[in-house]
């Protein structure tokens, strides 16, 4: 990251790298989902339809908490994760909660707690749209 | 320009902290201090920008991790205290 | 196209800085804490990544360019965690949300 390419450096890099792989090997922390790159051609169609909601939903916030009086009506709904793994299960919690508005504050199997701000935001997490497109991502590999 | 951004986060990380001073609960202190990490974040980046220094753009990287593993690390630890004290 | 990159950098700094300072006064305005995270999340997203992108348009291809990349995913993996843990916490304690209530 220093711009800096010498082979000591370089070789020192590498050396803590095998290092890490052999401690974490030996603690058996090294699980199927640690690098999740047969999603990456499905992220790349997921990705522009999130960056517009999540912009819409910033737009959204930001004009109610502009607002001299605050119209809001937070409320707790509980909506389907129709995921077939953990990993995908665990993008819709995050795209959630990065999507403001929403939160999720529980997870639970095939489930997810939201937290809404409001009444629109709530519908929009319960017509499943976002659910129905990490499933397909999910499901193309 | 990287001047009027640099206020911007300053002023923001002020409402933060005013929060933080405020916060009713202990969550939202830590809320508020999650966000004073993050806009430090910015602000590194900004200053790195500014004084015509990208290394400061490390420092970033790191405050990101560490702030990170904090916020975490608070957590666990409120959770282990005890009811009476989180309303504090 | 210098000039165009000029003043699209300036517009993203200085949106950025906005949407940051528009969280930042929700966080302090909002009624209760889980509607309090609403406003950190609008500084987490757009007031985070406009920034950075602001500065990705300034430095052009370059080294400094990857590192702004390296901060901005990793905020965008690791605020939805904290926020999600923070929520999950208070709700753990017993804090029940204002409003309308469970559904």
């Amino acid at each position: 990251m220093s711009g800096i390419y010498t082979g000591l450096l370089l070789g020192l890099g590498v050396l803590s790298c095998l290092v890490v792989v052999a401690v974490c090997r030996r603690m058996k922390i090294v699980d199927p989902e640690g690098h999740p790159i047969h999603l990456a051609l499905g992220m790349m169609r997921y990705m522009p339809w999130f960056l517009w909601a999540v912009i819409k939903a910033n737009i959204d916030v930001v004009r109610r908490i502009l607002h001299p009086r605050l119209p809001m009506a937070p409320r707790v709904i509980r909506v389907e994760a129709s995921q077939k793994t953990h990993l995908g299960q665990v993008i819709y919690a995050n795209s959630i909660t990065l999507t403001p508005g929403t939160v999720a504050v529980e997870t639970d199997e095939g489930t997810i707690d939201v937290h809404a701000l409001t009444r629109e935001s709530a519908e929009e997490v319960r017509s499943g749209d976002m659910d129905r497109r990490v499933t397909d991502m999910e499901g193309e590999r | 320009m990287f001047a009027a951004a640099m206020v911007g986060v300053l002023a923001t990380m002020l409402l933060a902290l005013v929060r933080a001073l405020k916060g009713p609960t202990v969550y939202d202190r830590v809320l508020a201090v999650n966000m004073f990490g993050t806009k430090t974040v910015l602000l590194l980046s900004v200053i790195g920008f500014l004084t015509g220094r990208p290394d400061f753009l490390d420092l970033g990287l790191v405050y990101a991790l560490i702030n990170f593993i904090g916020t975490i690390a608070i957590l666990k630890y409120v959770s282990t205290a005890g009811e009476e004290e989180a309303q504090a | 196209m210098e000039a165009l990159l000029y003043y699209a950098s300036w517009a993203c700094l200085l949106l950025g800085a906005g949407f940051c300072f528009v969280g930042g006064l929700g966080l302090l305005r909002l009624p209760d804490f889980y509607s309090r995270m609403h406003g950190g999340g609008v500084t987490d997203t757009l007031g985070a990544g406009l920034i950075l992108l602001g500065l990705m348009f300034q430095s052009g291809l370059s080294l400094a360019t990857i590192k702004l990349v390296m901060i901005g995913l990793f905020l965008l993996l690791a605020s939805p965690v904290a926020t999600h843990a923070i929520a999950r916490a208070a709700r753990h304690s017993g804090f029940a949300p204002q409003g309308t209530g469970e559904e």
